[in-house]
C-alpha cells in the first residue's frame, strides 16, 4: 500500500494584495518515496503551494498534514525539519563562504554536535558528487554545482521530503541535467520523497506522477503517460507537450501507425524500428 | 546599423593580480537586419561579447565598430550616448531593474535620459506597451504590482521605447513558462521582421537558435568556435556534442533513429514537420528494396 506522507485537504490561500485566490480548495496526497511533479503556468499557484508546504505561508482554509502532523504556527519548526527546500536562484541561497561551510550552516543552526556534523557534511556532499569541492568558494562554482550544494545542505538535515521550487529553471542545460541526475540517484536510494515544482515538461516526464495546476486549482492528476495524453489541452493551459509526443503526432499525420499515445524518445525510435523499418 | 568585431580581446581587472582573459581574437560581422544567435556554455565569453556590442566594455585589443563609431583599446571614448541609444540590451531577468513608481515613468526614463521630450516619450511608452502586448491601463500601475511575466514585458518596453536599431537579448525567456516563452520569442521575431531590427540572441536553447536565427556563432573558452547558418551549424552535430553542447531535439532524434536503423537520411532536418515527412517518404519507398 502506498503511504501518504503529505496530505492537503480543502486548502485555500489568498494574498493580501490580490482579489483572486492563489489556491482554491486544493486537495491531494503525496506518497512516501515518490517523485511528484507539480506543473502549471506562471501564476497557476504552484509556487504558493511550495510556500505552504514549508510553512512560509499558512492556508486560510483547509489543512496540510505532513507525516501525521498538522501544519500550524506551533508545529512549524518540527515540520520544517522534515521538509527541505531548494529554491530557484542558485545565487540567493548560498550562505557559507565555502562549500563545506554552506552545508554545515543548517546543521549548526540545529545544534548538531561537531563530530556528527563533519560526518554529515561529507556524506551529503558525496551524495550530490560535490565532495571534491569542500573548500571551494561559491563564485568558483557553476549554477548547477551551486544547486547541488543547496541540495546537500538540505540532505544534511536528513529530511524525509525535498521540495525543488523551479530549482533548475535558471540553469543552463548541463546544469539542469546535473541536478536532475542527482535527484534521480537520491530517489533510487528510496529514502526521500521528491516534490518538484516546474514548468519544464521534460523534467516532469521523469517523475512518477504529475499534478497539473491551473488558476489555483488542481486541473488533472496522473502518470506522465496520462498527463501527456492531454495533448493540445496542455498548450491551452500555457504549458507545452514533450518533444516525443510532438514527433509522434507528426508521424501519425504522415500516415504512420504507432502503438501508444505517449512514448519516450527511446521507445519511439524502437517502435519505428521494429514495426516499420525492420519489416 | 552594422556592427563588427575585429580580433577583440578583453581582460577583466587588467594589470592586477586578478587579471583574467575573458575573450580573445573574437571577430564577427553583424550587418543591419541580421538575426544572430550567440551560443556557448556558461563562462564561454558570451556575456563579455554582449557588453562590447554597445560599448559597455572597451576591448583591451582589437576594434569594435558600431555604425560609424569605432571603439578601440587605449582610446578615450567620448560621445557614446548615441551608441547606447541605438543598441538596446535586454539583460537577463530585466524585471529586476524596474524601479519607478509607475509603469509609465519606468518606460519613459530611458528615452528622457537620452533627451527625448516628455510628451514624445509618453507617446513612445504607449507604442512600446502595445508592441509587448500589454494594455494601456497598466501605465498608471506600480510595476511591482504586476505578475512576473508582465514585469518582464514592461522592462522590455523600456528598451523598445528608446527606438533602438539593434536589440541584444540575454536569455530573454529564462524562468518563463512555455507559453510566455513562445509569446516573447515570437514578439521579438515580429519586431525583427517588421522594423528590420538587428537582433542578437544570447541563448542556451538550440531550438530557439534553429527556429529564429539566420546566423549562429558558437563561443567556447573565450573564442569563436564556429560560425554559420543553422543548417551549417547543425549539420555537423558530432562537433557540437564534442564541445559539450546540445543539438536541437529534432536533430538528436534523427541521429538516434539513424543509429538504430542504420539508414542515413540525405541531410539534417531542423523541424519536426520536415523530418517526419522525410521518414514517411523513405518508408513508403521501402527501405529494404
Amino acid at each position: 500500500m502506498k503511504k501518504s506522507i503529505v496530505s492537503l485537504k480543502g486548502v485555500s490561500f489568498q494574498y493580501d494584495t490580490q482579489e483572486r485566490y492563489a489556491l482554491k480548495n486544493v486537495s491531494f496526497d503525496i506518497y512516501e518515496g515518490e517523485w511528484l511533479a507539480i506543473v502549471g503556468h506562471n501564476g497557476s499557484g504552484k509556487s504558493t503551494m511550495a510556500k505552504l508546504l514549508n510553512g512560509l505561508q499558512f492556508p486560510q482554509e483547509g489543512d496540510i498534514t505532513i507525516d501525521h502532523v498538522v501544519l500550524t504556527e506551533e508545529t512549524i519548526w518540527d515540520v520544517r525539519r522534515k521538509v527541505g527546500m531548494v529554491f530557484q536562484n542558485p545565487d540567493n541561497q548560498f550562505v557559507g563562504t565555502t562549500v563545506q561551510d554552506d552545508v554545515a550552516f543548517g546543521l549548526e543552526n540545529n545544534g548538531v554536535p561537531r563530530e556528527e556534523m563533519v560526518h554529515r557534511v561529507e556524506d551529503s556532499l558525496k551524495r550530490v558528487k560535490m565532495d571534491q569541492f569542500l573548500y571551494q568558494e561559491p563564485h568558483h562554482l557553476s549554477g548547477g554545482q551551486k544547486q547541488r550544494v543547496a541540495i546537500a545542505g538540505v540532505l544534511a538535515l536528513r529530511p524525509s521530503i525535498i521540495i525543488l521550487d523551479e530549482a533548475t529553471s535558471m540553469l543552463d542545460p548541463r546544469g539542469r541535467e546535473e541536478v536532475l541526475e542527482t535527484v534521480r540517484l537520491l530517489k533510487q536510494e528510496k529514502s526521500l520523497t521528491v516534490i518538484s515544482i516546474t514548468h519544464d515538461l521534460d523534467e516532469a516526464a521523469k517523475a512518477d506522477r504529475i499534478i497539473v495546476m491551473n488558476q489555483g486549482e488542481v486541473f488533472r492528476e496522473g502518470s506522465p503517460e496520462e498527463i501527456f495524453a492531454m495533448d493540445e489541452q496542455l498548450i491551452q493551459l500555457g504549458l507545452d507537450i514533450p518533444f516525443s509526443v510532438k514527433m509522434s503526432k507528426a508521424f501519425r499525420q504522415n500516415g504512420m501507425t504507432l502503438s501508444k499515445h505517449y512514448l519516450t524518445e527511446e521507445e519511439l525510435v524502437t517502435e519505428l524500428w521494429t514495426s516499420h523499418f525492420s519489416k | 546599423m552594422d556592427i563588427s568585431l575585429q580580433q577583440v580581446e578583453y581582460r577583466y581587472q587588467a594589470n592586477t593580480p586578478f587579471e583574467r582573459l575573458a575573450i580573445e581574437d573574437v571577430s564577427m560581422d553583424i550587418p543591419a537586419g541580421t538575426y544572430m544567435a550567440l551560443i556557448g556554455h556558461t563562462g564561454s565569453g558570451k556575456s563579455t561579447v554582449l557588453q562590447h556590442l554597445n560599448a559597455l566594455l572597451q576591448p583591451s585589443k582589437g576594434t569594435v565598430k558600431i555604425g560609424s563609431h569605432e571603439i578601440k583599446s587605449g582610446q578615450k571614448n567620448k560621445h557614446l550616448k548615441p551608441v547606447r541609444q541605438k543598441v538596446g540590451i535586454v539583460f537577463q531577468f530585466p524585471e529586476h531593474q524596474l524601479f519607478e513608481e509607475t509603469v509609465e515613468k519606468d518606460i519613459i526614463f530611458g528615452p528622457m535620459n537620452f533627451g527625448v521630450p516628455e510628451t514624445e516619450a509618453k507617446k513612445r511608452a504607449r507604442l512600446a506597451l502595445q508592441q509587448v502586448g500589454l494594455a494601456e491601463e497598466i501605465l498608471a500601475k506600480s510595476p511591482f504590482d504586476l505578475s512576473g511575466g508582465q514585469m518582464r514585458r514592461v522592462a522590455i518596453a523600456g528598451v523598445l521605447a528608446m527606438e533602438p536599431d539593434v536589440i541584444v537579448l540575454d536569455e530573454p525567456t529564462a524562468g518563463l513558462d512555455p507559453r510566455g516563452r513562445k509569446e516573447i520569442m515570437d514578439m521579438f521575431y515580429e519586431l525583427h521582421k517588421e522594423r528590420k531590427l538587428s537582433t542578437i540572441l544570447v541563448t542556451h536553447s538550440m531550438e530557439d537558435a534553429a527556429r529564429y536565427a539566420d546566423q549562429i556563432v558558437i563561443m567556447q573558452q573565450g573564442r569563436v568556435a564556429k560560425k554559420g547558418t543553422p543548417e551549417e551549424i547543425f549539420s555537423s552535430p558530432d562537433e557540437l556534442v564534442q564541445m559539450g553542447l546540445d543539438v536541437p531535439e529534432v536533430v538528436r532524434f534523427q541521429l538516434k533513429l539513424e543509429k538504430q536503423t542504420g539508414i542515413k537520411l540525405d541531410k539534417i532536418y531542423l523541424t519536426i514537420e520536415e523530418l517526419s515527412s522525410k521518414v514517411a517518404e523513405v518508408l513508403s519507398r521501402g527501405v529494404r528494396s
